[in-house]
């Protein structure tokens, strides 16, 4: 235990190490350190943002969702109110449109009834002038029964 | 050869291993990144970060010198602490051979490497209480304390004492540990071969904690030193 110039090389080295560590070994590392540190910060702040959006976005879904389904109740409501509206309206017009046809086929039947009536009525009376004609050939004097036959055409 | 002489072998292994960690740790801050840091900037972080703790919590005022300088003082001791750790003959064996028949492979066995660096934390506390305290101030702290100023030479006497005791402290300290326990690897190297083991083994278990702890200590103190300087009374 002898003390020498050693001293004095261990402490011109042990300068010089410090020296050299303080400028190019610490202010890196603990700079590389502090980055990091913040890059974990800046991180986790993300990940709590996003947790937050994802929140929000989920509950903005499910108003949508209910809203849309409000929605679609209510237009189904609509439709099957117009579609009753609509076959109401086609059985009234239906019921209209059937009741004029009926109208029209009794209006065309009464018609046709009269004109054969009409007919027969012409043909009958010329049918008995016939008959009685050849019945009373000679006998009847067209003026002096004129009166009678009218008379009985008119019956007819 | 007295004073004059210089210790080559100390020299040699301190200011290997001083540049052993100058290279591995400045090869880490030229490519630290703050994004996924491999195996080595891993390792080296842990023990950033530990040191960077201790000073933090010890030293509260602003100066970048302190940092670095515990953290210099923790790696280069712990490793030249850890040369203890290499069988005691193995390396003056292979010295012996090249025709170099002294070799002291512990440098912090040397008191000349302990009390070097003692020292230079010696001059950093008389550089910051003079800077943080003034001239006037330093002086002041070392004569009326404590016991006021009508016993000012026994106050003086009293403080240069607890002064210069840090750095002696400082140096012997670690000195005498490592020298002891160099001392019992020796003691235990003398045994015959086969026994050794019994006693080295468990002594070097023993040693990694002492080599660590050693170096803990040396740091930890030199920051508290220096936090003691920086504090006004």
């Amino acid at each position: 235990m002898n003390i020498n110039l050693t001293i004095i090389g261990q402490a011109i080295a042990f300068f010089l190490f410090v020296v050299f560590c303080m400028k190019y070994v610490w202010p890196p590392i603990t700079g590389a350190l502090a980055e990091r540190k913040k890059k974990i910060a800046e991180g986790l702040d993300a990940a709590d943002r996003a947790t937050r959006d994802l929140h929000l976005a989920q509950e903005k879904a499910t108003s949508n969702l209910r809203e849309s389904k409000l929605e679609a109740a209510a237009i189904i409501e609509q439709a099957n109110k117009r579609a009753s509206q609509i076959v109401d309206e086609a059985k009234e017009q239906a019921r209209v449109e059937a009741d004029r046809v009926k109208l029209a086929a009794q209006a065309e039947i009464e018609q046709d009834a009269n004109r054969a009536k009409e007919a027969l009525r012409s043909q009958v009376a010329a049918l008995v002038v016939a008959g009685a004609e050849k019945i009373l050939e000679a006998s009847i004097d067209e003026k002096a029964h004129a009166q009678l036959l009218d008379k009985l055409a008119a019956e007819l | 050869m007295g004073f004059w002489a210089i210790n080559v072998d100390t020299m040699l292994f301190s200011v290997g291993l001083g540049l052993f960690f100058i290279w591995l740790f400045r090869k880490v801050a030229i490519t630290a990144t703050s994004g996924v840091p491999g195996n080595t900037q891993n390792f080296i972080e842990t023990i950033i970060e530990f040191v960077d703790d201790n000073v933090k919590s010890i030293f509260h005022y602003k100066n970048e010198i302190v940092a670095p300088l515990a953290l210099t003082i923790f790696v280069w001791i712990f490793l030249m602490n850890t040369m203890d750790l290499i069988p005691v003959d193995w390396l003056p064996f292979l010295a012996g051979e090249m025709g170099v028949h002294f070799l002291k492979v512990v440098p912090t066995t040397d008191v000349n490497a302990t009390a070097g660096m003692a020292l230079s934390v010696f001059a950093l506390i008389l550089y910051y209480s003079v800077k943080q305290k003034g001239l006037g101030g330093f002086m002041a702290e070392l004569s009326f304390q404590p016991l006021g100023k009508w016993l000012l030479p026994f106050n003086l006497f009293l403080e240069v004492v607890g002064l210069v005791a840090k750095p002696v402290s400082l140096a012997l300290r670690l000195f005498g540990n490592m020298y002891a326990g160099e001392m019992i690897f020796i003691l235990i190297a003398l045994l015959p071969f086969w026994a050794q083991w019994i006693l080295s083994v468990p002594w070097a278990i023993f040693h990694i904690l002492v080599i660590t702890l050693q170096a803990f200590i040396f740091m930890v103190l030199t920051i508290v030193y220096l936090a003691m300087a920086h504090e006004d009374h």
